[in-house]
């Protein structure tokens, strides 16, 4: 199987032949999910999608764990210590494990996926992630059939972390997905992108990235997986229940109580390009649409 | 004193609209550049409503006429910095796209507030003039008192824009809050 570097499509080559680049990704999408059906429908209609530079994508994050500014987590989370690192996966599961993320990377190798990154604030990027199905891991822990959601923990430590000194959030981060979503072949654990390790202000060294809800969903620094029967609250629920449900899907036609989600800027673009339409679940509604079939997302927001 | 101090503070309040122009000239702005251009003039905005707010009560503390004759200008500087913002929005950021932004402030609640305070700016700055002064009298200070609900308004738009009150919104409020209970105790002892 041929694995497509992120090197052989940088942005470079796109802005020199975006047509080339169209097709060069339509090639890795392709080569990436040989033999398992899986081409991301974003990837394959939007034509316009192009990598974010790097930069961008490192220094401009959400990470409430070293601050609320998007640049507070590049420039506090460098010391950080990622080693050693223990993921627990435990709950409604038949052999409880814990795998220190050495143990991770051997037992599931990461390949290159390019997802859209769709923020809850209105921004998005496009990112090459390195990172395997969450579902190898979860079936390795074998879910029982009390299992019919997952729950998220990510790691408390506010002697290195900062802004868990403070009560914005509910700390530790938490975060929940129904067991299908969890289990979907998009939703993966991320270890690295750009074909490099992931840096701390990304979520090192294990974060969660389910590319049709908006971003916030995506927990960092996980240090628990917990299979659980009733639905989790997740930490944005509890700071504002009216504004973060459950499911955050990303859906053009529900706004959040307070900016319209019609529409998103992108990132690196210039100051004179204009937003850009959203579009349902992230544009990844081809593989996930039909896990909420007959429900009111107006209502399941 | 005077002479030097009011073109030195208006030297000064220009410069943040020197620094975004050239960011945008040189293309300095980021990642996200409107949305630097929204929160960079924004926030100036609240800077300036801190700033002329706090005139008075430096009066009271220094003896020092000149704060008060800077006010005004201070004020003015409030509605050139509150209508950049609300130019930025419309113009750059939704492109004049009106069917949008009515839905905006409408349905959007920071919004609403937020345009709200700029049409309350909308009279303080067209009476801001010497012969306005005199041709309103006592009602002109009565009018002018809306600096208060601008300030209140702009602090609620920055806390409800926000996904967490921590910090800089909590920040601005706290300052606006202790310079409105300023007057307060002012109004008592005098």
């Amino acid at each position: 199987m041929k694995k497509i570097k992120y090197l052989e499509i940088t942005p470079e080559n796109i802005y020199k032949n975006r047509r080339k680049f169209v097709k060069n990704l339509g090639l890795a999408a392709g080569s990436m999910f040989l033999g398992q059906n899986l081409i991301t429908s974003a990837n394959a209609k939007n034509e316009e999608l192009k990598l974010t530079d790097y930069k961008y994508v490192t220094t401009y994050n959400n990470y409430y764990e070293f601050g609320t500014g998007k640049n507070h987590p590049v420039e506090r989370s460098q010391k950080f210590k990622t080693k050693p690192w223990d993921l627990v996966i435990d709950g409604e599961v038949e052999t409880p494990l814990t795998l220190s993320m050495e143990e991770v990377k051997l037992l599931f190798p990461s390949e290159e996926r390019i997802y859209k990154l769709r923020c809850v604030e209105g921004w998005s990027m496009v990112i090459p992630w390195l990172g395997f199905p969450l579902n190898k891991i979860l079936k390795k822990a074998s879910p029982t059939s009390k299992a019919k959601f997952v729950k998220f923990t990510s790691v408390l430590d506010p002697d290195q972390m900062i802004g868990q000194r403070y009560p914005i959030l509910d700390w530790p981060y938490k975060e929940g997905l129904r067991i299908d979503e969890a289990m979907h072949d998009l939703t993966i654990l991320v270890t690295g992108l750009y074909g490099k390790e992931l840096p701390n202000q990304n979520g090192s060294p294990l974060r969660l990235m389910v590319p049709w809800k908006y971003g916030f969903k995506s927990a960092k620094a996980i240090v628990n997986i917990k299979l659980v029967e009733k639905m989790p609250t997740s930490s944005w629920m509890k700071a504002s229940p009216m504004e973060y449900g459950f499911y955050s899907n990303v859906n053009p036609r529900v706004d959040h109580p307070r900016w319209s989600q019609a529409t998103e800027r992108v990132i690196g673009e210039s100051i004179i390009s204009p937003r850009i339409p959203t579009t349902m679940f992230n544009g990844y509604g081809d593989e996930v649409a039909s896990l909420y079939n007959g429900m009111d997302l107006k209502k399941y927001f | 004193m005077i002479r030097f101090f009011k073109p030195s503070v208006f030297i000064l309040s220009i410069f943040p609209f020197l620094i975004i122009c050239y960011k945008i000239f040189y293309n300095e702005l980021g990642p996200e550049p409107v949305k630097e251009v929204t929160h960079f003039t924004g926030e100036w905005t609240l800077i300036f409503i801190c700033l002329t707010l706090s005139m008075s009560p430096l009066k009271r503390l220094t003896n020092f006429a000149f704060w008060v004759k800077t006010r005004r200008m201070l004020g003015l500087f409030v509605f050139f910095y509150a209508t950049l913002h609300l130019l930025t929005y419309i113009g750059i950021d939704y492109r004049f796209d009106w069917s949008q932004i009515l839905d905006d402030v409408v349905k959007k609640k920071y919004i609403f507030i937020g345009f709200s305070a700029w049409l309350l700016l909308i009279p303080l700055a067209a009476t801001s003039s010497q012969k306005m002064i005199k041709l309103l009298k006592q009602n002109w200070k009565k009018l002018h008192k809306l600096i208060y609900v601008i300030a209140i308004f702009g602090s609620l738009h920055y806390i409800w824009l926000s996904k967490s009150i921590f910090f800089k919104p909590l920040i601005y409020t706290s300052i606006i809050i202790l310079l409105l209970l300023a007057r307060i105790r002012f109004k008592k002892a005098s």
